[in-house]
């Protein structure tokens, strides 16, 4: 056969890539979804209004940092988390 | 929590191989918000051709054939005939291509698909160049960028052509809807795909899609640069839709300097260059305005031989 | 239904028969006829499909792989340039697993433009994974096409079939046709319905990338297939005659080649005119036969090995001309019969290039040379029939 792809694109650990990671302030956070609405890689889950993100996957693009109109997503070295 | 702008349901897995901060990654995310899970989905030659990643990986929700590279309009035409032969005509079908594999390659293949009235939606996302194969310029890069195959050196540098309209060309086949759309507006986008799911016949979505490693800057600018595409009107979002031509979002009109300075392929670029953008990009707006105030049916539409 | 019919018509009228759902084709000479019918007979209702009116044959391929992803039975046809536009596809076709089964009118490459019979087309895409199947008459063109259906779609081949019908001497010439009973067409070759299509509800991504860890297993794969092309050949015609009463030698079709001393070896239209040839000669007491290569893919390599066993001369006739090499079927042949320990002479005569006629009286010649040299010894350079301007002389 030709080749069938039916295998979930989870099973590629895409976080691995990271080098800054976007580090959180759920106190400032005021729930407007921004954040999950604009990542590239549908790497944020919402909890309760409130992102986690899943890192498992997320590239560390920083997009979600630069878009937060509360400003409280921060992009950290991945030691610094 | 509060309520979202766009629809939660995701129809695409992480673990996409597209780069960090990748517009074509949130074109897919938005496209299927729009389409839903009743979609099948033709995929050339293009980034988006790895992006599912390595077999037996797929990254979306929805079933997806690749084809070859100038094949597209072709390809979305056999899957039409073979659904409707299988009684499955609500099922959406979608060619989504990049830039190149549009206005350049596949531009005879679309022609074809758009005069026989194929009944699908071709998504065009446009990063401006051949990305995939490493930033050469294709009929979609604009005037002034830099790539690797319009290096900037003393005597002459970046594209001296023009960006080809294609817009312009699809509307000229008279399709039933074609609409401009951007990922730094998603409830804009969602809501033409919608559109656009509705009609029958073929529909043509363009889509800026930044490419933060072939426009030269930050991943983390790929909405605000989007953003600023529409605010500076050198992307203007509007639709045609039965020939008729609206603007969706006008854009504060800020000057475009703000937003080439983002990206590093405008680096080389004088002032006198920008100012040369600006006044093209200034006419261009007065026209679609003009063009959009008029409220005037497009010509392809009002002629049947 | 027994009428008269042209060679295009019979592809057409096998198309029809075996129902095809999806056709898409863009017009060439000398192929037209063959879409026109297939336009009319779907625009009548006489046949339930879809045809789209592609705008290149590159297209056509292309949408006809894509329907048959989907699900769908297609066809197309086409020819010279036609087929070598669509070459990129073929082969993706091919990869793709698709049972696709198109009718190729084979035609000259130009320049110097021509739209006569010649092999070069359909010979350049040998290497495409494609099955190819070479017609003699206008009732096999219809046969195969129905054959070629039952073939591509066994679960143990899965790839595409090319019919080549030589360009006019074929496709524009009337012959008797029996058009198969359609109850008895439905029975032998039931509904395309594969394992795995494009579906809703399944998502997955068909034809996906692969790393040089797999790729060759994929290949490997395609490979067994065509392998398995060749028992399914055989299975299928015999399936079909008898349920049609006609059949057509499976791979390589042997005429009075049990006593033969030496055999004519050719494909196509050129194989009805080297029957009379060898009943003629035949007659006179010369003992020679016809092996007519009806597939060029799979090629027919055991039935050659057998059959080069038993003759002293063989002489291969080639539409084309593989340029820096010989003919194609020439040196194929030679490559199947290398690993004998003894092995027949074997020479290679051009012929019948851009529309020429093979007459009976030049396949004579060629045997008549055939026994010269094979007494003689060898004689390795192809020799190009009756080119004007040559020393020696065929007249």
């Amino acid at each position: 056969m030709t080749p069938i792809s039916d295998t979930p694109s989870t099973m590629n650990k895409t976080g691995l890539w990271r080098v800054i990671f976007p580090k959180v302030d759920e106190e400032k956070c005021r729930r407007c979804a921004i954040c999950w609405k604009f990542c590239p890689d549908a790497a944020i889950q919402l909890v309760d209004g409130v992102p986690h993100i899943i890192l498992d996957f997320c590239k560390g693009c920083g997009i979600c940092a630069n878009e937060c109109p509360a400003k409280c997503i921060a992009m950290v070295e991945e030691g610094e988390r | 929590m509060s309520k979202t702008t766009i629809p939660e349901e995701e129809y695409a897995y992480p673990g996409s191989t597209g780069c960090p901060g990748c517009g074509a990654n949130l074109v897919m995310r938005y496209l299927l918000k729009g389409l839903g899970e009743r979609t099948v989905i033709s995929i050339p030659a293009c980034c988006w051709a790895v992006m599912p990643g390595y077999w037996p990986s797929h990254c979306l929700k929805v079933p997806l054939v690749y084809c070859a590279f100038e094949a597209t309009g072709a390809s979305i035409s056999g899957i039409r005939a073979a659904l409707d032969m299988r009684g499955e005509r609500d099922v959406t079908v979608v060619g989504f291509a990049g830039d190149g594999g549009t206005v350049d390659i596949g531009l005879q293949a679309l022609s074809g698909a758009a005069e026989r009235q194929t009944d699908a939606v071709y998504v065009m996302y446009d990063n401006e160049a051949y990305m995939n194969t490493g930033i050469q310029r294709s009929g979609a890069t604009p005037w002034g960028a830099w790539t690797t195959t319009t290096p900037v050196d003393e005597s002459r540098g970046f594209k001296q052509e023009p960006k080809k309209n294609v817009m312009a060309i699809m509307e000229a086949h008279g399709i039933p809807y074609a609409a401009t759309v951007s990922v730094g507006h998603p409830e804009d986008f969602v809501k033409k795909v919608r559109k656009a799911r509705d009609v029958r016949g073929l529909r043509f979505i363009h889509a800026l899609s930044p490419c933060p490693p072939g426009w030269r800057m930050n991943p983390m600018k790929t909405i605000e640069v989007a953003r600023l595409a529409v605010d500076t009107r050198i992307f203007p979002l509007y639709e045609i839709d039965e020939g008729v031509l609206a603007i969706t979002r006008r854009g504060k009109g800020k000057p475009v300097s703000e937003y080439l300075s983002l990206q590093g392929r405008f680096g080389h670029l004088t002032p006198e260059n920008t100012a040369e953008i600006q006044k093209v990009i200034d006419a261009r707006f007065e026209a679609l305005e003009a063009r959009a105030a008029r409220k005037n049916l497009s010509p392809s539409f009002t002629q049947l031989a | 239904m027994r009428t008269v019919m042209t060679g295009n018509y019979a592809s057409a009228y096998g198309a029809k028969a075996a129902r095809a759902e999806v056709i898409a084709a863009y017009p060439i000479t000398p192929q037209t006829s063959i879409v026109e019918k297939l336009a009319e007979f779907v625009s009548s209702g006489e046949l339930n499909a879809k045809f789209i009116p592609v705008e290149s044959e590159h297209s056509a391929m292309a949408a006809c792989i894509s329907a048959s992803v989907t699900g769908a039975r297609t066809y197309t046809a086409t020819s010279s340039h036609g087929l070598t536009l669509m070459h990129e596809v073929l082969m993706w076709a091919s990869g793709a697993r698709s049972p696709i089964v198109m009718t190729n009118v084979s035609r000259a490459m130009a320049p110097p433009w021509s739209v006569w019979a010649d092999h070069m087309d359909s010979v350049a895409q040998r290497d495409t994974g494609w099955m190819q199947f070479f017609c003699e008459s206008n009732q096999e063109v219809l046969d195969t096409v129905l054959m070629a259906y039952k073939v591509a779609e066994s679960r143990d081949v899965m790839l595409p079939a090319m019919i080549i019908e030589d360009a006019f001497i074929l496709s524009h010439t009337s012959e008797p046709v029996d058009v198969p009973e359609q109850s008895q067409v439905d029975t032998f070759l039931p509904r395309y319905d594969p394992e795995m299509r494009l579906e809703i509800g399944r998502p997955m991504g068909f034809g996906s990338l692969v790393k040089p860890d797999l790729y060759m297993e994929f290949r490997y794969k395609a490979m067994k297939a065509m392998e398995s092309s060749r028992e399914r050949i055989l299975k299928v015609e015999e399936e079909f005659r008898k349920t049609f009463g006609r059949s057509y030698g499976g791979l390589l079709d042997e005429y009075r080649c049990e006593d033969a001393e030496v055999v004519v070896v050719v494909a196509g239209s050129a194989a009805g005119t080297a029957r009379e040839a060898v009943d003629a000669m035949n007659e006179r007491g010369v003992p020679v036969g016809l092996a007519r290569l009806r597939t060029f893919r799979p090629f027919p390599e055991d039935e050659l090995r057998n059959l080069a066993k038993k003759v002293r001369g063989i002489a291969v006739i080639d539409r084309s001309y593989t340029f820096g090499a010989a003919g194609a079927f020439y040196t194929e042949l030679c490559g199947s019969l290398f690993p004998l320990r003894e092995r027949p002479v074997v020479k290679n005569y051009i012929a019948g290039l851009g529309g020429r006629d093979i007459t009976p009286k030049i396949i004579e010649k060629i045997i008549e040379d055939i026994i010269d040299v094979s007494e003689r010894g060898e004689d390795v350079e192809p020799e190009w029939v009756e080119v004007k301007g040559l020393d020696r002389s065929w007249q």
